[in-house]
């Protein structure tokens, strides 16, 4: 047994002693975390003892019946598992106090706990279709279990847990036809054997399983059109799972698409991957926009994380693309950049969802225009979140922008190299990733600048305080993760570049593209830039004269003091972009001026609401469920409740059959 | 387009040749300024005369500008206060706070007879009084309303240009 | 790490921070003479920086580090583009920073760091210039980005040096349509991004109208002359960066100090006359409405994106 596999054994093991614990034992929450956590630990050796090449295999073919369970853990499922064990280990610190509340403490919540964190450290260890299948259910059944624990709260709680339910069964649903179909042309499950046939298949049968695939993955990772559970469930989820879902779990649907589309069915034609990158494009841009109009801090972070898949999708696309017609280095690089985006924003989607819990935790809102000076009571929750916002929004020194830089290398060396199809692809997709880049720019200025500095808007907020320690330790490690990644990228270079199949990318301090011209030093910047400040700092000392600082009244124009009314709110800050983009994201606006009795000259009170609904959801999801539900209507006609009747439908059914066999015999 | 540029072309330079530096004794302050004056304008219950003459003393003609002094919008970005009219009652704590909000060294110029003596408004019941009754005031300009050339001479007193 | 990558790395930041003051007076000098005035002098935008140094500096209550730190982080990050951008000299100091997508990101990081302390400040101008300069930072990005790829795709890297390089000894690329869109399209956001006529009025006295100054009302003291500095490099940057993109002829290409003397020169001559036409084509035009100038800049954006396709057609 390599190191490999007893970091897989031993995840396996601690996460389901844990859940017997929280069975039979009343366990404390803490247990539970530092359990969660444990397993979390063991995935990451696990993954990284993979992508240091100590791979392994094990079939147990008695534990599922028919296939049996088959794992194998290569690179690129290392990666994945290292990744989820990582944001693993900050979820169950942060349960450790987050998780003490009554909803929490229930028994079912504690035991889905691990065992969401133990399917999906299975997922990408999964070497049959068995497997998989029985992993991926596996992991959807218990999160939706951790998405309703707060189903007291209110209903909406319920219908986000009902969106989530139905929407991952449904991509399920095409997961499995889609695998099924595979299985069906190569006569056995082993991902080994489908590797074999995959490349024999015929381009119509290859198109339809890696569509079908594609759905339930891209369903997974929140790509729009069906996105539409993400920004209800993962707000509505308790922080940690929140945390778990957005930075873990929505990157197995890339891994599962990279897996099936790149790996099983190998590479495959032009359309799939235009198709993906157009996916990519539509979902980095819309997710952002809807991010950059919300007030509502964890659905803003949901709906940057369909943005951020977006972005990774673009990767994918442009990997396949550029495999397809052959350039095997930029392939490698376009898949890295996708790869090391997935890795970072998994660690600041860790941290920013963890900071909102903190914050949700503290004040009880979650509403942006509701918060607002939190800086001073809640230093550390702002400090994290201000590492999380900065990584985020494809700044230096961020890791996002590492990786965007990567992913716009590629796109930019792709242009000359691929075809008509490039030559229309590419430019589309780097104007979509810039639109993105600038949208979150504007995204996270509102979420950090309006919910963390500047005076409370609410009472709530007043009487803020910070969070537990384990609370804080568990983001201060995933917040030194984010500076690390965003100044030494080139540390998860060999993992990612072992996981991507390809070495395109090399360097210690400074990046340098293999098959092309391009160099970056994140961290040469990051020190010019502190060079420069500390310079700055020195010459104003020896220049200023007075060098004590006037505390002195806000300038309110000379009238009295400003209330915290005064002040600009997440939605006013939003409201220029909002305008700017009318015509595609299509606000309900609504203004009720009402007036004084005595003259309709006097307004008595302005009251001003704006709802941004989902224009993708309304227009597509509404016909659907509109004729579902009518079709529901008409079939209650057929059951009024009548036993004798369903005796009839049965008669009627013998007959029908009886007579259809007569026919045809 | 092109008739802008002809009437720039036939109309010139209409700022008039400077006058030479007025003497009388500078404020002490004015002189770290070195030759930079920013300028808030606190209206505090002119009956709007003054307003237009300041104007005009940073129209083209006279050309405020050119002496290094220069209007702008926040009282933290001034180094002096240009206080018009006599202050109101309503209008005296405001003035007080504009005054606080500027940063150190900061000067206070009174325009008209009203800012200087409350002019015709003297004992009115809304009056708090002259400028100087509410903050301290460095240069006066009198008139009703000052000519142009006058407060620009005042000002040139802060610039020292 | 060449010789030239040092002194360039040296003379440069020099240059920008002594220049760009001047050179703001120089156009609001230019702009006096149109108007028919007789203009303060091309050295009055120095005076104001040492008067601002000599002030009292002022914390506003309920301010927080953000605040303070946000003027050092702006010069700070205008310092370093003018340490790595090839301005007088085609190697850089720092070549793996003098990356196009870097230094476009460095000068956003700046704008950021300017509107979290206008968020800071809590008043409702803060929060209104703040988020004024988002979204229209939030447009120009995609603009700046989508031109440079334009740029980049024939040189087959986003390196500044490189691009700069390829264009001295390629003169006949100027004149390519591909250029003067991407010349076009950059010149819009340029004006943009330095909060110009007809996007921003620099000298505007009324709140309402405000973009860039609205966040800045808090500043007092040093920190006003730190941010009136920055923006004043910024404007340099912007204008230095984009003669150097396309008309980069005098840059210095060897350490001797006669190329180096030429290379000062032909920047400061390029910029200037650059300047100098901003400033009498602001006296032109007025302001754009607030919500008319998103127009203005999918304008750009569109150009910016036949530039790109122009390069591929026409390659």
């Amino acid at each position: 047994m390599n190191l490999a596999a007893t970091g897989m054994a031993a995840a396996v093991a601690i996460a389901v002693l844990t859940a017997l614990l929280a069975v039979v034992v009343r366990t404390r929450t803490s247990v539970v975390g530092v359990g969660t956590a444990l397993t979390g630990v063991a995935a990451v050796v696990a993954g990284a003892a993979a992508l240091a090449g100590g791979s392994f295999s094990v079939v147990l073919p008695g534990v599922l019946p028919l296939s049996g369970v088959s794992l194998t853990l290569d690179p690129l499922g290392g990666l994945f598992v290292a990744v989820t064990g990582g944001v693993a280990v900050a979820a169950g610190i942060y349960s450790m106090s987050y998780a003490d509340t009554p909803d929490l403490r229930a028994r079912g919540v504690r035991v889905a706990l691990p065992l969401f964190v133990v399917a999906m450290v299975l997922v990408p260890a999964a070497a049959n279709v068995g497997t998989l299948l029985v992993c991926w259910e596996l992991m959807a059944l218990t999160s939706l279990v951790l998405v309703v624990a707060e189903h007291r709260r209110g209903p909406q709680v319920a219908s986000a847990g009902r969106w989530y339910a139905v929407m991952t069964h449904l991509g399920f649903v095409s997961v499995l036809i889609g695998l099924m179909l595979f299985v069906a042309h190569t006569g056995d499950d082993s991902f080994a054997a489908m590797r074999e046939a995959g490349r024999h298949l015929s381009p119509a049968v290859a198109g339809v399983v890696f569509v079908a695939t594609l759905v339930g993955f891209a369903s997974k990772a929140g790509i729009v059109p069906l996105h539409a559970w993400l920004p209800r469930a993962h707000p509505e989820a308790p922080s940690h799972v929140s945390a778990l879902m957005s930075a873990a779990m929505v990157n197995l649907g890339v891994y599962g698409l990279v897996r099936v589309g790149v790996d099983l069915l190998g590479g495959g034609a032009a359309w799939w991957w235009l198709l993906v990158l157009a996916l990519g494009a539509v979902s980095a841009v819309y997710g952002i926009l809807q991010a950059a109009m919300s007030s509502d801090l964890k659905r803003l972070l949901g709906q940057s994380t369909t943005e951020n898949m977006g972005l990774v999708l673009i990767g994918v696309g442009a990997a396949g693309l550029f495999a397809s017609s052959g350039d095997r280095a930029l392939a490698a690089l376009a898949l890295t950049a996708a790869l090391v985006h997935v890795v970072g924003h998994a660690a600041f989607k860790t941290v920013l969802f963890l900071a909102a819990g903190s914050v949700l935790h503290a004040t009880g809102s979650r509403d942006l225009d509701a918060l607002g000076g939190l800086r001073p009571v809640m230093p550390v929750t702002t400090a994290a979140f201000g590492v999380g916002a900065l990584a985020a929004s494809a700044l230096p020194p961020g890791t996002a922008f590492v990786s965007e830089w990567l992913l716009l290398q590629a796109l930019i060396h792709g242009l000359p190299a691929g075809g008509v199809a490039a030559a229309i692809a590419m430019p589309v997709a780097v104007a979509a990733v810039a639109l993105t880049a600038g949208l979150a720019v504007a995204t996270f200025v509102k979420a950090f600048g309006v919910g963390f500095l500047a005076k409370p808007r609410s009472e709530a907020v007043a009487g803020a305080h910070e969070s537990p320690f384990t609370m804080l330790a568990a983001m201060g490690i995933a917040a030194v993760v984010c500076v690390v990644l965003a100044l030494w990228p080139a540390g998860i270079l060999p993992a990612v570049q072992a996981a991507a199949g390809g070495v395109a990318v090399s360097g210690d301090v400074t990046l340098r593209l293999n098959q092309a011209t391009g160099a970056l030093s994140p961290l040469l910047l990051t020190l010019g830039l502190v060079a420069a400040v500390a310079v700055v700092a020195a010459v104003m000392r020896a220049a200023v004269a007075r060098r004590v600082r006037r505390e002195a009244r806000l300038w309110d124009c000379g009238g009295g003091p400003m209330s915290a009314r005064m002040e600009y709110t997440a939605t006013s800050f939003a409201e220029p972009l909002q305008r700017v983009f009318d015509d595609v994201v299509q606000p309900e606006l609504d203004v009720d001026v009402s007036h004084h009795e005595e003259s309709r000259y006097l307004v008595q009170a302005v009251e001003y609401r704006r709802k941004v609904p989902d224009r993708i959801e309304r227009r597509l999801y509404q016909p659907v469920l509109s004729v579902i539900t009518a079709w529901g209507r008409a079939g209650r006609g057929l059951a009024p409740g009548s036993v004798h009747r369903y005796l009839g439908y049965g008669f009627y059914a013998v007959c029908g059959v009886l007579l259809l066999l007569a026919v045809t015999r | 387009m092109l008739s802008l540029w002809r009437k720039i072309r036939r109309t010139g330079r209409v700022a008039e040749s400077a006058p030479p530096l007025p003497d009388g004794e500078r404020p002490e302050r004015a002189v770290v300024l070195g030759g930079s004056v920013q300028i808030r304008h606190v209206d505090a219950g002119s009956c709007n005369g003054c307003e237009v003459e300041i104007g005009s003393a940073f129209g083209p003609v006279y050309d405020g500008e050119r002496y290094g002094a220069r209007l702008v919008a926040s009282p933290r970005h001034a180094d002096a206060l240009l206080v018009t009219g006599v202050v109101t009652r309503n209008m005296a704590e405001p003035l007080r706070r504009t005054f606080d909000a500027v940063p150190a060294p900061k000067l206070v110029v009174a325009v008209g007879d009203c800012a200087r003596d409350c002019g015709v408004f003297a004992g009115a019941y809304g009056v708090a009084g002259a400028v100087r009754d509410i903050v301290p005031v460095d240069v006066e300009i009198p008139g009703c309303p000052p000519r142009p050339e006058a407060i620009v001479e005042g000002l040139r007193k802060l610039t020292g240009r | 790490m060449s010789a030239l990558g040092v002194i360039g790395g040296v003379v440069q930041p020099v240059l920008i921070v002594a220049g760009s003051p001047l050179l703001v007076g120089l156009m609001r000098q230019v702009r006096a003479r149109l108007e028919g005035r007789a203009g303060a002098g091309v050295g009055q935008p120095w005076r104001d920086l040492r008067k601002l140094l000599r002030k009292e500096r002022i914390a506003p209550r309920g301010t927080s580090e953000v605040f303070r730190f946000a003027p050092l982080v702006l010069v700070a990050t205008t310092l370093v583009v003018a340490v790595v951008v090839p301005f007088v000299a085609t190697e850089s100091a720092l070549d793996p920073v003098a990356d196009l997508f870097a230094v476009v990101a460095l000068l956003a990081l700046g704008a950021v760091a300017l509107a979290l302390a206008g968020l800071d400040t809590g008043t409702a101008f803060g929060g209104m210039g703040a988020s004024r300069e988002m979204t229209i930072l939030a447009l120009v990005e995609p603009t700046l980005l989508v031109a440079i790829f334009a740029l980049s795709v024939r040189v087959g890297s986003t390196n500044l040096g490189a691009i700069v390089s390829s264009t001295l000894h390629d003169p006949a690329r100027v004149i390519s349509p591909v250029s003067l869109l991407a010349a076009v399209a950059l010149i819009v956001v340029i004006v943009a991004e330095t909060g110009r006529i007809p996007v921003d009025n620099p000298s505007t006295h009324l709140e309402l109208t405000m973009v860039h100054e609205a966040m800045v009302l808090e500043h007092a003291g040093p920190d006003l002359a730190l941010v009136e500095l920055a923006s004043a490099m910024r404007l340099s940057v912007f204008l230095g960066l984009l003669a150097n993109l396309f008309v980069p002829w005098g840059i210095a290409t060897e350490a001797t100090p006669l190329a180096l003397l030429i290379g000062v020169l032909a920047l400061v001559v390029k910029v200037g006359v650059l300047g100098g036409l901003l400033a009498a084509g602001e006296v032109f035009v007025a302001k754009l409405r607030l919500f008319r100038v998103p127009e203005l800049l999918a304008g750009s954006f569109l150009l910016a994106l036949l530039a790109v396709a122009a390069s591929f057609f026409l390659a």
